[in-house]
């Protein structure tokens, strides 16, 4: 007996202006398969995952649904097939509840009948907390993607598409995750799976499709396959891990925290407490940490964002600046790359000429007098491009049109090109694709090997350990003692990201230092 | 001689009010599914002129009611037209609304200027108006007084309890994440902006079948403004807007009153006071960033392009 798809795609073309996002792509997925959809930024995946789901028309091909051809016009069509859908950009109302949110993405029947008590039921069975009451613009990253994947599954859809659920997610809640998926699974749930990181694909599916620039280049057992391999056939070259060659020692502290307290102004942040740290020229510092225990505010902090109190907790270049705005911050050799590319790090409408000279233009003189110097700004974002491999049609682009890994580059070459003695990253690889990620990863440890101070938040624990010589937790708030990395388990990283042991500086200031 | 003073005093600030409460209840629903419809004041107008109209031809004050219900939806239909589907800009294109509308419903009237009606009658069930004092005023209005209270106890209902609202403040605050979830961004901002053109033509229709049972050019005298004002001055919310409109209705008539007492307020300082308050209120919400955001449609004013 020959088992019926559950999914079959024939020959699934799209263009848009100026880009063939899909092109003649066909695959199949059976009931209960975990199918990987592997490529780089841009290669496709989200734009085919969206033609399954209703969200774009495909320009041509062939949707067969359990052995019936199909056309899911709708994402409503698409749910009453019975497909389910996590995005990679949430699709989430901020100013409403969490509860509103998942209410919205259900169908009535489903939303009438004790959708809190089912909503608890999901998020503990699967290890997902959610108050249903909070307003999603309080939430981090992490915490809104919980309640994407959680209403998804409130659903029971028979095919679960998931693009990237785990990128922003603790080493113990992918663990869970990937339990409850290989439970789907064996319940006969497909799932589709999109995600960068190549052995979570090789541990958890088991076909996987590659695609490369819209084409589809190779279908393979990913258990077959090392996570290497995978990528090279991604990226159609080799990849260069990132090399870490230590041969001098730290110089001095470039910049210092002072018993660092900061009092969250928005209703749900979390309060920062004594948080003393510093970076020497050359370190690599890493804080590891579960979304929404304080990074954000951290971040904030550290730019200038929000200004911190008393001047003396925050010390760069022997100059007191926690009472000093972003733009002070920088002409001392501050840079920034924060978590949110597009509206934080990015203006999403402006091009990219544009988007170089607002952060550049105190370091990189590209005003002069209140004029624009257009030329030299003109060079400035060129010299990003080029140098950093960004893909684009020219400086002209708007921040919005790049994708993730492409936008990521573009603006870590606009922060390292001004030649930095600091720079504070945030998710620096979140959302990017191996090549990429690859990249960014290098030139944080460049930069460090040329002197800098780098300190990246992050949770993606696998990157810190991959660049970072010293690591610490940030649990509710409060900082960990710095520890070299060879000094320190990944268990205690997680139980301290976890709170099962706290180890923070109120106890022991500046242990470790 | 305080009740013989207060109670007509109310009873024509229940008059003043109750225009301003259809025109911006409609609003709040439109700007709620994230369309700005600066049109409210050109709808008003032709409601206005179309019911009057209706109301002569027909002598009957309930047809001329509908008539202006619908005068102002087919006003709407315009704008959601141009805005929805040809994706025009908002603000322009409310703007243009209003001064066709105000130029349109003059156009219209002309033949109708100096022509008398048979006013919306007041409901007068004997046993209950006969109460001294608050019988007149509770019970003795016409219908539409009643019908605007029931329209904000539904709005109010609609948006906050009911699926549906809250789908259409899901379309308001991010129309990309409501259109991958499914709802058709473009016909419920639609239904919206007819529904906000009904009430504002409701208004319209009690200004010149109620208020003033004469049809003057350019009667509405930027009462659609006050209506778009009060909007913000109630932060979207149903109730507020009610309220505010008494305020609004109840500071142009206590001016009159004041003036007949000899106490000499200059007209134009009154006549300022609805958006001076505005101002403040909006300053006040737009101080706390949470506020702000959990009352105001992130998506206000911007166009929908689906597949795009």
């Amino acid at each position: 007996m020959v088992l019926t798809p559950r999914l079959e795609l024939i020959g699934i073309t799209k263009r848009y202006p100026g880009v063939q996002a899909n092109n003649n792509i066909s695959l199949k997925v059976m009931p209960g398969e975990i199918h990987a959809l592997l490529g780089e930024n841009g290669a496709g995946k989200s734009t085919l995952v969206k033609c399954i789901y209703g969200v774009q028309k495909a320009d041509s091909g062939t949707l067969i649904w359990e052995g019936k051809k199909t056309q899911v016009t709708s994402p409503n069509i698409a749910r009453r097939l019975g497909i389910g859908m996590v995005f990679q950009h949430f699709s989430l109302f901020d100013a409403m509840t969490v509860e509103e949110n998942i209410v919205l993405g259900v169908s009535n029947k489903l939303a009438k009948a004790g959708i809190k008590e089912k909503i608890t039921e999901i998020s503990s069975r699967y290890g997902l907390p959610l108050d249903p009451q909070r307003y999603v613009q309080t939430l981090s990253v992490g915490e809104r993607q919980r309640i994407e994947v959680v209403r998804c599954l409130l659903q029971n859809p028979s095919l679960l598409i998931m693009d990237e659920p785990t990128s922003v997610l603790t080493p113990q809640e992918t663990e869970s995750l990937f339990k409850t998926l290989n439970q789907l699974s064996k319940d006969g749930v497909s799932i589709l799976y999109i995600s960068h990181k190549l052995h979570e694909i090789k541990e958890l599916c088991h076909t996987a499709t590659i695609l490369r620039m819209g084409n589809l280049v190779d279908t393979c057992n990913p258990k077959n396959e090392t996570p290497r391999s995978l990528a090279e056939k991604m990226m159609g070259k080799s990849l260069e891990k990132p090399t870490r060659i230590k041969n001098s020692p730290f110089g001095k502290p470039q910049i210092l925290l002072n018993n660092l307290s900061y009092k969250a102004n928005q209703s749900y942040g979390t309060d920062l407490k004594n948080i003393s740290l510093e970076v020497r020229g050359g370190e690599i510092l890493g804080i590891a940490g579960v979304a929404g225990n304080g990074q954000r505010e951290l971040m904030k902090v550290l730019s200038g964002e929000e200004l911190s109190n008393p001047p003396e907790s925050i010390v760069v270049s022997e100059k007191n600046v926690g009472n000093t705005g972003p733009n002070d911050r920088r002409s001392l050799g501050m840079v920034f790359v924060p978590e949110e590319r597009l509206g934080h790090g990015a203006v999403p409408q402006m091009g990219l000429s544009e988007n170089a000279f607002l952060s550049g233009f105190t370091r990189m003189k590209l005003a002069n007098y209140g004029f624009l110097r257009k030329i030299e700004t003109d060079i400035y974002a060129s010299n990003i491009i080029t140098n950093y491999d960004v893909k684009t049609s020219g400086i002209r682009s708007l921040a919005a049109s790049l994708s993730g890994g492409n936008l990521q580059k573009f603006i870590f070459g606009r922060e390292i090109i001004q030649n930095p003695n600091i720079v504070i990253a945030m998710q620096p690889t979140w959302g990017v694709d191996a090549g990429s990620a690859a990249y960014i990863r290098q030139s944080l440890i460049d930069l460090a090997e040329q002197g800098a101070a780098v300190l990246v938040i992050s949770q993606d624990l696998e990157e810190l350990y991959e660049i970072v010589d010293t690591i610490c937790v940030i649990y509710e708030g409060k900082l960990s003692s710095p520890k070299q990395l060879e000094d320190i388990s990944t268990e205690e990283v997680g139980m301290l990201m976890g709170g099962v042991i706290i180890n923070s500086q109120e106890d022991n200031p500046l242990n470790g230092i | 001689m305080i009740i013989e003073f207060v109670i007509p005093a109310l009873l024509t600030i229940i008059t003043a009010s109750t225009p301003l409460v259809f025109a911006a209840i409609g609003e709040i629903v439109v700007e709620k599914s994230g369309v700005l419809n600066l049109g409210v004041e050109g709808m008003m107008i032709v409601g206005a002129v179309g019911a009057f109209a209706v109301t002569v031809k027909t002598g009957d004050p309930y047809i001329g009611v509908i008539a202006g219900a619908f005068s102002g939806l087919l006003l709407s239909f315009i704008f959601g037209f141009l805005t929805l589907y040809l994706y025009s800009n908002q603000v322009a294109t409310g703007l243009a609304l209003t001064i066709f509308g105000v130029g349109f419903s003059a156009l219209l009237g002309h033949e109708f200027v100096g022509q008398t009606i048979n006013s919306l009658p007041k409901l007068n069930p004997s046993f209950l108006s006969d109460i001294p004092g608050l019988g007149p005023l509770v019970f003795a209005q016409d219908f539409m007084v009643y019908l605007s209270v029931l329209m904000t106890i539904l709005v109010t209902w609609f948006l906050m309890r009911s699926r549906w609202g809250l789908v259409l403040r899901a379309v308001g605050e991010n129309h990309d994440a409501a259109h991958s979830i499914g709802f058709s961004v473009t016909l419920i901002r639609l239904l919206a902006v007819l529904f906000g053109g009904a009430m504002a033509g409701l208004g319209g229709a009690y200004l010149s079948l109620a208020h003033t049972p004469l049809w003057v050019e350019n009667m509405s005298a930027g009462r659609g403004w006050i209506a778009l004002a009060l909007v913000v001055f109630a932060s979207w919310r149903p109730w507020r807007a009610f309220f505010g409109a008494y305020l609004f209705g109840g500071i142009t008539i206590i001016q009159l009153y004041a003036q007949g007492f000899g106490v000499d307020v200059p007209s134009q300082i009154l006549s300022m006071l609805p958006y001076l308050v505005t101002i403040i209120v909006l300053v006040m919400i737009s101080r706390d960033d949470f506020r702000i955001r959990i009352s105001a449609p992130a998506c206000l004013g911007k166009s929908f392009h689906p597949y795009g």
